[in-house]
């Protein structure tokens, strides 16, 4: 069904996808057929043109080209300085993208795009480089010739016999905001390379011979045009797609391809790629692991690794899939994931293979039902190789032995019962013994004891006895019997096993992104997860890890790690920096940076990279195996959601404790506010009373407002001085001037200043004589006492006597307020001393519960310590100890007496 | 006698308000200046008895104006000051300064003090009293000799000056700067505990109670006074 309304999801994709490329610089690719057709040289008047018109234009890397026309166009312009890399004694000179990032051109002129970068750089390919550069805001100009895209390069090496290494991804080609095409027709192309004006290589001399021939040339032309016509026509799609044209629509379409470690699946890897390119379609490519690839050799292994990585490095996505039989699980997964055609290679083995094994076309062709089938044919010289047996394994040699063994001890066993039973009998002991050596040691085995157990049958029990003749044919059939049912059971147990071995390994493997993820989901400091993380990918994928965050100095640090872990050296850094700023993998085995020695990978949440998981591979790693990629990527996963989830739980409980402190600050502004207001309306009431009806009060009435008043005011007084008080020590504000103090004078100048609220109750003084002086602040500490006092009077009974003392005890100045009120509740003990605090049993109008909360702040300033508790007899105690210092004021010499 | 005229500098008109009440109701004269310049010219044109001076005032800082009057003047100053600020205080009375208030203060301190420092003013010309008698305290500076009710009390040297000082300023607070600087010379005003250590000797001398002394006041971070009412 056409709809021709725009799906609004993909327009709003579209819409954000402009407004990120808004951000990024434009590409404009220079596209040719082959070198020598002008692309540089187009390149630098373009550049020429934009800097005419005032733009900022640079060169970043031209290749030194032998023609005069060419370097002539490079006056004029900003010429950046090349990289030289010293390499194997020589210096290689290569474009300077550091260099280029921090000179911010408005435009850049990168010339090869598809070429590779020395060892040691930052990235493997230019092209990278330039996707840095677009990211970064600038936009870049560049060369390629049309042999480098991926997707053709087999097709051209089978054109022109010339392998090409160096290969840009077709999507940079595809993405690049313009593709300019220059075309120079084949024979002026030869005509100019007759007059040595095309630049060539010094060691590309014979190919390029090999390569200039006029029929390549046109060939190359060709696709060359083809490729730039695809592009309009995809720019064309896009633009009806976006105004509602109608048109088809690919979407619903999905290929699957399968792979081997044949060397013919790249081309099917690549074909499907041009396939699903000209669909817009997705693809995968799947790997079905049968028994037979438990011996798979080494190069094999690579083999598919590097075709896996292909597939990803072309856009497709991989999977494995583990079964018996080839054709069932191929199509169980094509419909698992709604794919609509299967890509498979054209089979050229020889016709009777086909029919002893089975096509898998045949096959596929036969169950797909109504997927639809492309088959791909291949270069009929390459053929899949077969599948090499592995090492000899040493069990094998064992179980040689053992199957001898069996033979002899089978025959060992009949001997005696040979008498009894019929040979036919007997034969089920040679049986049991070749089965039990297939179960035990396979096929090779098997079947040599099975032969073995046959021919010891045949001399030691078969009439005639002691010979190999056979007088009954029927016993040939028993011997074939007996070997078929031993082979099909080697056969069956094998593949049994290889299904164990692969189920247990996916086991082990599930089994351990569980565990990590239960024990991530415990974690609770980056120490914990580090752990985790260590113990298990390590376990996974047998190689060292450390998780490196960035610390406050702006360093890649590992956290967390005692043993096991990765130590990041100054290289090391700088690649984990890398990973963490652009939330990529880097390191070995992928493309950037791969001469690092250990892989890393970005910690992704949602928020963005939190940290980078560093992997020191052993050497016994191979080459990229995209599904252990994967498994990384899923331990990455997880490690990053626990520290985001640690970050967001120190978040919240900041949070948290900033909503409590702001509860609390303002329950406590109300109860302040209402401890304010009250003394002031009576202040206010009083006065307004005697203000408007003082002729109507008598003296009596008005003395007692009068004298309420003031009383109401010098409490406000108290009050108020209690806040300053309370605010300065909070804030810190509060100036300690300690000097050499008399607690004696302090009590005597405390009382001085309390003379009139303490004058309903009497004073008891009983300090030592002698007191030692103790380093003090004067006006806090008779603060300290004052505020002891008033305490005592408001909570004792007028007339109740008030009682201070001092000694000096086990290097201690004790100070006590005590007083014959109620007491303290148990409750309110331990808690006296908090700010706004009031005792429940207290009725009275207090000060707003700050004077104890300030004693003990001043106390804590010198040092001391402050306590309550009830005096037997009744009432409460408040006990200062103070320390007492060692050395004592320097006194001056007491002098005589002076009699006069 | 004219009634005695007092000069206050002050800037919060309600506070200049209750105090020319209750001053004027004790028969002092009362002089107004809401500025420091503006007190300063009243002073050299009016001649008050006593300045009553806020620190706090908003065009010149109070030393200063403490400064500029003892240029010419020993006219008595009292300083009014908040609380918590000592150090002004104590800058203020060695300044010059004879006496201080802190805000927010009752009359009855306020005239106490006046009465004290007019005290000192007219006898400043005076040659000093020769002994001096408070309660059961009582002194004869020439003699050198002190005695508590009936009994005489020895005091050394130090703890006499230290005494005498007071006694000379009786009323008055005293700082520690400028006890040490009578007491012990000039090079010893930083010694505030040889100061602590004999004013409490002389209180175990003369006070009943140490603890809760009559006589001998401490101002915690200013200094000491001798009671005389």
């Amino acid at each position: 069904m056409n709809d021709s309304r725009p799906d609004p999801d993909r327009l709003l994709a579209r819409v954000q996808a402009s407004e990120a490329r808004a951000a990024r610089g434009k590409l404009k690719i220079f596209f040719g057929a082959a070198p020598g057709v002008g692309k540089t040289y187009t390149m630098l008047e373009a550049g020429r043109e934009q800097a005419k018109d005032g733009l900022d234009v640079v060169i970043g890397y031209i290749e030194p080209h032998a023609r005069p026309e060419t370097q002539a166009l490079v006056l004029g312009l900003d010429v950046m300085a090349r990289l030289e890399v010293p390499y194997r004694g020589t210096r290689l000179v290569e474009f300077d993208l550091d260099a280029a990032l921090e000179r911010r051109p408005q435009l850049i002129l990168v010339d090869e795009l598809a070429h590779s970068n020395a060892p040691g750089l930052t990235h493997a390919k230019r092209w990278q480089d330039v996707s840095r550069l677009l990211e970064a805001g600038i936009s870049v100009y560049t060369t390629l010739n049309v042999q480098h895209l991926e997707s053709l390069n087999d097709v051209i090496a089978q054109i022109t016999g010339v392998a090409v290494s160096e290969s840009v991804p077709d999507s940079i080609f595809e993405n690049a905001d313009e593709v300019e095409l220059v075309d120079l027709p084949p024979g002026d192309l030869l005509e100019r390379m007759r007059e040595g004006k095309v630049y060539v290589a010094a060691q590309a001399e014979r190919a390029v011979q090999h390569f200039f021939t006029k029929g390549n040339l046109m060939a190359l032309r060709e696709l060359a045009l083809r490729k730039a016509a695809e592009r309009v026509g995809a720019q064309m799609e896009d633009y009806r797609q976006e105004h509602g044209l109608a048109g088809a629509n690919a979407v619903t379409e999905r290929l699957l391809v399968c792979v081997s470690p044949s060397p013919f699946s790249v081309q099917l890897v690549r074909a499907t790629r041009r396939i699903a390119a000209g669909m817009k379609a997705p693809w995968i490519a799947v790997h079905v692991e049968t028994p037979r690839d438990a011996r798979m050799s080494q190069t094999d292994h690579d083999r598919l690794a590097q075709t896996l990585h292909l597939v990803e490095q072309l856009g497709g996505e991989t999977a494995t899939v583990s079964g018996d039989h080839l054709a069932d699980e191929l199509i169980h997964y094509a419909r698992s994931r709604n794919v609509s055609k299967i890509i498979i290679g054209k089979p050229n083995q020889p016709r009777w293979r086909e029919w002893l094994r089975g096509s898998l076309v045949y096959e596929v062709t036969r169950k797909c039902g109504d997927i639809d089938v492309y088959v791909i044919s291949g270069d009929p010289d390459k053929r899949p190789p077969r599948p090499s047996r592995s090492a000899e394994l040493p069990r094998t040699q064992a179980g040689y032995a053992a199957a001898v063994a069996s033979a002899v001890i089978s025959s060992l066993i009949c001997w005696p019962l040979a008498s009894h039973l019929d040979p036919t009998n007997l034969l089920m002991v040679y049986l049991l013994g070749a089965v039990l050596i297939a179960v035990r040691f396979g096929g090779g085995p098997s079947v040599l004891a099975s032969v073995l157990g046959v021919l010891s049958f045949d001399f030691f029990f078969v009439p005639p006895q002691y010979t190999f003749a056979v007088e009954d044919t029927q016993y040939v059939f028993t011997f074939f019997g007996m070997v078929a049912t031993v082979l099909t059971i080697s056969t069956l147990m094998s593949r049994v096993r290889f299904q164990a071995d692969s189920a247990r390994q996916r086991e082990r493997r599930t089994a351990s992104l569980f565990a990590i993820s239960q024990q991530l989901a415990a974690a609770r400091t980056p120490e914990q997860i580090t752990a985790a993380a260590t113990r298990h990918v390590a376990d996974a994928v047998d190689a060292q890890v450390a998780l490196l965050f960035l610390d406050e100095h702006g360093q890649m640090t590992p956290v967390g790690t005692e043993g096991g872990g990765v130590q990041p050296g100054a290289h090391d850094q700088a690649v984990a920096r890398w990973v963490l700023e652009h939330g990529e993998a880097a390191g070995r085995g992928t493309d950037t940076l791969p001469g690092s020695e250990g892989l890393y990978l970005p910690l992704k949440a949602a928020h963005g990279t939190v940290g980078v998981m560093g992997i020191l591979p052993p050497a016994s790693w191979r080459a990229n195996e995209p599904a252990r990629l994967h498994l990384l990527e899923a331990f990455a996963g997880l490690v990053a959601l626990a520290v985001e989830r640690i970050d967001l739980a120190a978040e919240a409980a900041r949070v948290r404790l900033q909503m409590e402190t702001e509860r609390l600050r303002s329950s406590l502004l109300s109860a302040v506010s209402h401890d304010l207001r009250t003394p002031l309306s009576v202040i206010i009431g009083g006065c307004s009373t005697l203000a408007d009806e003082s002729a109507s009060l008598d003296a009596a009435t008005r003395r007692e407002l009068l004298a309420s008043i003031l009383e109401e005011a010098n409490h406000l007084n108290r009050l108020v001085a209690n806040l300053l008080d309370m605010t300065r020590l909070e804030a810190g504000a509060l100036e300690v001037h300690k000097e050499w103090q008399s607690i004696e004078e302090l009590v005597g100048a405390a009382l001085g200043r309390m003379a009139k609220p303490l004058e309903s109750h009497p004073v008891v003084t009983h300090l030592d004589p002698e007191l030692p002086f103790v380093p003090m602040d004067d006006l806090l500490m008779e603060q300290v006492i004052v505020n002891l006092l008033e305490n005592a009077a408001k909570y004792s009974p007028p007339g109740s006597p008030i009682e201070i003392s001092a000694h000096a005890v086990d290097q201690e100045l004790v100070v006590e307020v005590a007083d014959r009120g109620k007491g303290l509740a148990e409750e309110d003990l331990p808690r006296i001393f908090e700010k706004f605090y009031r005792a429940k049993s207290s009725t009275s109008r207090t000060g707003a519960g700050l004077g104890l909360a300030i004693c003990r702040g001043i106390v804590e300033l010198h040092g001391g310590k402050i306590a309550a508790e009830n005096r037997s007899g009744g009432g409460a105690v408040f006990r200062i100890r103070l320390p007492l210092s060692t050395n004592l004021p320097p006194i001056p010499v007491a002098e005589v007496s002076a009699d006069v | 006698m004219a009634a005695p005229c007092i000069l206050v500098i002050e800037d919060e008109q309600e506070i200049r308000r209750f105090l020319r009440a209750s001053l004027g109701n004790h028969d002092y004269r009362v002089i107004e200046a809401d500025n420091a310049r503006d007190g300063l010219r009243q002073a050299e044109d009016q001649h008050p008895d006593l300045v009553l001076l806020d620190l706090g005032l908003p065009d010149v800082d109070g030393l200063e104006v403490i400064r500029r009057l003892r240029d010419w003047t020993t006219t008595p100053i009292i300083v009014v000051s908040a609380r918590g600020r000592e150090v002004e205080k104590v800058a203020a009375l060695d300044a010059g300064a004879d006496d201080y208030l802190t805000k927010p203060f009752s009359v009855g301190e306020l005239l106490a003090r006046i009465r004290v420092a007019l005290r000192h003013a007219t006898r400043a010309g005076e040659s000093g009293e020769s002994t001096f008698t408070r309660d059961e305290l009582s002194v004869d500076l020439a003699a050198r000799q002190v005695f508590v009710g009936p009994n005489e009390v020895h005091l050394t040297p130090i703890e006499f000056r230290l005494l005498a000082t007071l006694i000379k300023h009786a009323g008055k607070v005293v700082t520690h700067r400028q006890l040490l600087k009578e007491v012990w010379g000039p090079d010893s005003v930083f010694e505030t505990h040889y100061l602590r250590v004999y004013m409490a000797h002389l209180r175990r001398k003369i006070e009943t109670d140490p603890a809760r002394p009559h006589y001998l006041l401490t101002e915690a971070g200013i200094g000491y006074r001798l009671s005389t009412e």
